[in-house]
């Protein structure tokens, strides 16, 4: 990167002052003060809930600090990785490192075309300076050094009374690969985020997911992002194994098995999905995110006709999967609803009410809270499934079922019969067209770091001189790497050695 | 052996390799009390070589305990020994320590011995009486080959950072000590490597020991797209590990091509450091995010 040290605007205008601002921007003081702030600025994200990450716990510290959580939305703290002023600073950033790195490749580009420099006139003043004096002629000696130079891969200039060698190109080549695979890396994260897609689907034991938008609980796309590039696999969910630790509860595998049909038509495939074995479908993986249980309830009227049945995924809400949900039976007059808490082991205590205490179901017990009156479906505002909003219900009656006990709600208003359970998972479908671009970028990244830190760039240059009949041979070079002072005394050894085998025949 | 036995093993190794190391440290504290109070005379240097050398010689003694404790801790798991903060921290002091005596092969750094063995006694301490969790197995998303990779690559950076941030810290003393007196040291301190090897040494094991950091995370990311459904997500570790990667390149950078030496460059080596201490203690207990292992 180029330094500049002209802090003074010039007394320009137009596009002179345009200059003075693009010298500015890709000055390395700046590139380095953009760096350093992009690192503060990426702080407050590790310190405040983000919106990307858990939008629950944004949801609570709006619950808990209304209008310190309001200031804090203003300046973009619950989004800071998407924020204006983060993406000002690593796209200004961007332009510095562009602005540098692209006319530095070209410079680059044309030097290594180029011979060696000249031979500076004072060698005295350069590094690693050696001065001896030879009985072999002038030729001779520039012949020898430069057989020594070129078997260590040094490019030579020849010169009258002098040879200028040079190598380490590579450095150089290293450090702007490196800087340009940046760029590739930021294009390879904003294409996967224009082009992507990110979806949640729960899916109960037996059912079959198709993979298609409205099958979805949740989706988001990026701009780019089309419907169509949706690719029309469908998953059947056979059976979902969680295994825990007896001790600690920790859960120690969780696979799934299913059947793939990869497009409609294809014949179905058997398939075993695990944490850290997604499936793919091109561009698009599909996760095993998280896994619960939905209880299977029936529901009947007071006629004993059924009115709901069916599994109802419920949502865990710890280790132990004591999980939270809401049986909703709108089709009844008036409607019923229950709030409900299913316990894979259950436990209870006057303190905590009923909980689990380990993840399997070893002690399953449905605890239900039954309310009656309108449960606000109609009213156009979409709802959560695992919520009840009890303002316009009347709790009718509690109670606690083990499966296949049935209970017959206070009123003469129907029954419900808890039937079973069986476990659900949690699979998210996305699709990041871009991230093959990062991982190239990435491991160029790399490499050009390796080369750069690890490359080594000296000049040597060797002049002869002639007097009193014998050969005065000044040595001497330049580097920013360490290792010169060898390459020169060995290079010094190599010629007072020939001057040796030479005098004594 | 059974698994528990292992277990049980493990953790006498890790009470015996801390008393080694608090001998070591001793011995240690022993010659510079003695070089403090003699100064270089030079009766006593070869005497006090000795002491070095016994040190020393006890400092390895640690080191193969410890190894061989990190090792059955692994086998009790049948797993790499990296599922829980303690388990990082007794594996973090091993790679502390042996990034410490490969350089001590290399460089003059014997001195820094008794800062190594304070800092390993303290963070083996914390972790056998604060981080200490009972040897279980992994958990889902743990299972995979990139533990032993993405973990070993940060676990090693970690310990050569540290050290390079005990030199840089060692550089900011001296030199205050040196400016009162004139660039004078007192006779306890003229043994220690002259200021600008120092700076020397603190930027070369950043600039060997980068590279990998940018593996460690380039591995974090691709294992975390197999199991997390994204190669980078601002989970608070890799927000912080993407921090100490950028004060670290700012470092290099400055050092490189700006010409940065000495103070500037020390504390700059110091914050970039210091971000990742904060990563490994601050993210790992009280964090939230993906990273939370640490099993307390």
């Amino acid at each position: 990167m180029s330094i500049s040290f002209d802090t003074q605007p010039p007394q320009l205008s137009g596009i002179g002052f345009l200059r003075w601002i693009w010298r500015q921007l890709t000055s390395m003081r700046t590139a380095l003060v953009l760096l350093l702030l992009l690192a503060v600025a990426s702080i407050p994200g590790s310190v405040f809930p983000q919106r990307s990450q858990n939008p629950l716990k944004v949801n609570e510290y709006y619950g808990t600090n209304p209008a310190l959580a309001q200031w804090l939305d203003r300046f973009s703290l619950f989004n800071v990785y998407s924020s204006p002023w983060f993406s000002a600073i690593y796209i200004l950033l961007f332009i510095s490192l562009i602005g540098c790195v692209v006319p530095r490749t070209w410079e680059h580009f044309k030097s290594a075309r180029a011979l060696p420099p000249l031979t500076p006139k004072n060698l005295e003043r350069l590094e690693e300076f050696q001065e001896f004096s030879s009985n072999q002629s002038p030729e001779e000696i520039l012949q020898v050094a430069e057989g020594a130079l070129r078997a260590r891969r040094y490019r030579i200039r020849n010169l009258s009374d002098s040879l200028g060698a040079e190598k380490g190109f590579i450095r150089e080549t290293g450090n702007l690969l490196f800087h340009l695979s940046l760029i590739l890396l930021l294009l390879g994260v904003a294409f996967g985020s224009l082009g992507g897609m990110r979806a949640d689907v729960i899916v109960s034991e037996g059912e079959t997911f198709t993979n298609v938008a409205t099958s979805y609980d949740s989706l988001n796309t990026g701009g780019l992002f089309a419907i169509d590039d949706i690719p029309p696999f469908t998953i059947t969910v056979k059976k979902f194994t969680a295994k825990y630790d007896l001790v600690t509860n920790a859960p120690q595998d969780y696979q799934l098995q299913a059947l793939v049909v990869d497009e409609p038509g294809k014949p179905a495939r058997e398939v075993t999905v695990k944490v850290n074995k997604p499936l793919t479908f091109g561009d698009t993986r599909v996760y095993l995110q998280a896994n619960g249980y939905s209880p299977i309830v029936t529901v009947r009227n007071q006629a004993g006709s059924v009115v709901l049945r069916g599994p109802i995924p419920f949502l865990p809400q710890d280790g132990n999967l004591t999980s939270t949900g809401a049986i909703k039976v709108p089709d009844m007059e008036p409607q019923l609803g229950f709030v409900a808490k299913f316990l894979p082991t259950a436990e209870r205590t006057a303190a905590r009410g009923g909980f689990s205490t380990y993840p399997e179901a070893l002690k399953p017990l449905l605890d239900l809270a039954a309310w009656s009156g309108d449960l606000g479906l109609d009213s156009g505002i979409p709802q959560s499934v695992y919520r009840i909003d009890t303002e316009k219900l009347r709790q009718i009656g509690l109670a606690s079922l083990a499966p296949g006990q049935t209970w017959d709600i206070p009123g003469g208003v129907g029954s419900i019969t808890f039937d079973g359970f069986t476990p659900w998972v949690n699979l998210q479908v996305v699709r990041d067209p871009g991230k093959g671009f990062s991982l190239v970028g990435a491991i160029a990244i790399l490499l050009g770091l390796l080369v750069s830190l690890f490359g080594r760039r000296h000049r040597i240059w060797v002049r002869v001189s002639q007097k009193d009949g014998g050969t005065i041979v000044h040595i001497a070079g330049l580097t920013r790497s360490p290792g010169l002072d060898e390459e020169i005394k060995s290079l010094a050894s190599v010629l007072q050695m020939s001057t040796k085998v030479e005098g004594e025949r | 052996m059974s698994k528990s036995d292992w277990a049980y093993l493990s953790n006498d190794l890790i009470y015996a390799s801390m008393a080694v190391c608090a001998l070591a440290f001793l011995v240690f504290a022993y010659e510079l009390a003695w070089s403090i109070r003699v100064g270089e005379e030079k009766t006593t240097i070869n005497r006090r070589e000795k002491v070095l050398r016994v040190a020393q010689a006890l400092t390895i003694l640690y080191f193969l305990i410890l190894f061989i404790g990190v090792l059955a801790r692994g086998l009790s798991a049948g797993r790499a020994p990296w599922g829980n903060m303690y388990e990082f921290s007794i594996t973090g002091a091993l790679a502390f320590t042996f990034a410490y005596l490969v350089a001590s092969l290399k460089f003059e750094v014997q001195w820094l011995g008794i800062l190594i063995t304070f800092s390993s006694l303290l963070t083996l301490g914390t972790a056998i009486t604060l981080l200490y969790v009972p040897s279980a197995p992994l958990v889902p998303a743990l299972k995979s080959p990139w533990l032993v990779i993405h973990v070993a690559a940060a676990i090693i950076s970690g310990g050569v950072f540290l050290l390079s941030n005990c030199i840089a810290g060692a550089y900011l003393v001296l030199e205050q000590i040196e400016k009162k007196r004139d660039g004078q040291r007192p006779l306890w301190a003229q043994r220690l490597p002259k200021l600008e090897t120092l700076d020397q040494l603190s930027y070369r094991l950043v600039a060997l020991v980068f590279p990998l950091w940018t593996f460690a995370i380039i591995a974090g990311a691709i294992w975390a797209e197999a199991a997390w459904g994204r190669y980078w997500g601002w989970d608070p570790k890799e927000t912080w590990a993407f921090i100490t990667w950028v004060g670290y390149a700012a470092y290099l950078h400055a050092r490189v091509t700006a010409g940065w030496k000495g103070r500037r460059a020390a504390w700059l080596c110091l914050i970039a450091g210091s971000t990742f201490l904060f990563n490994y203690i601050y993210v790992n207990i009280w964090g939230t995010g993906k990273h939370t292992y640490s099993g307390l």
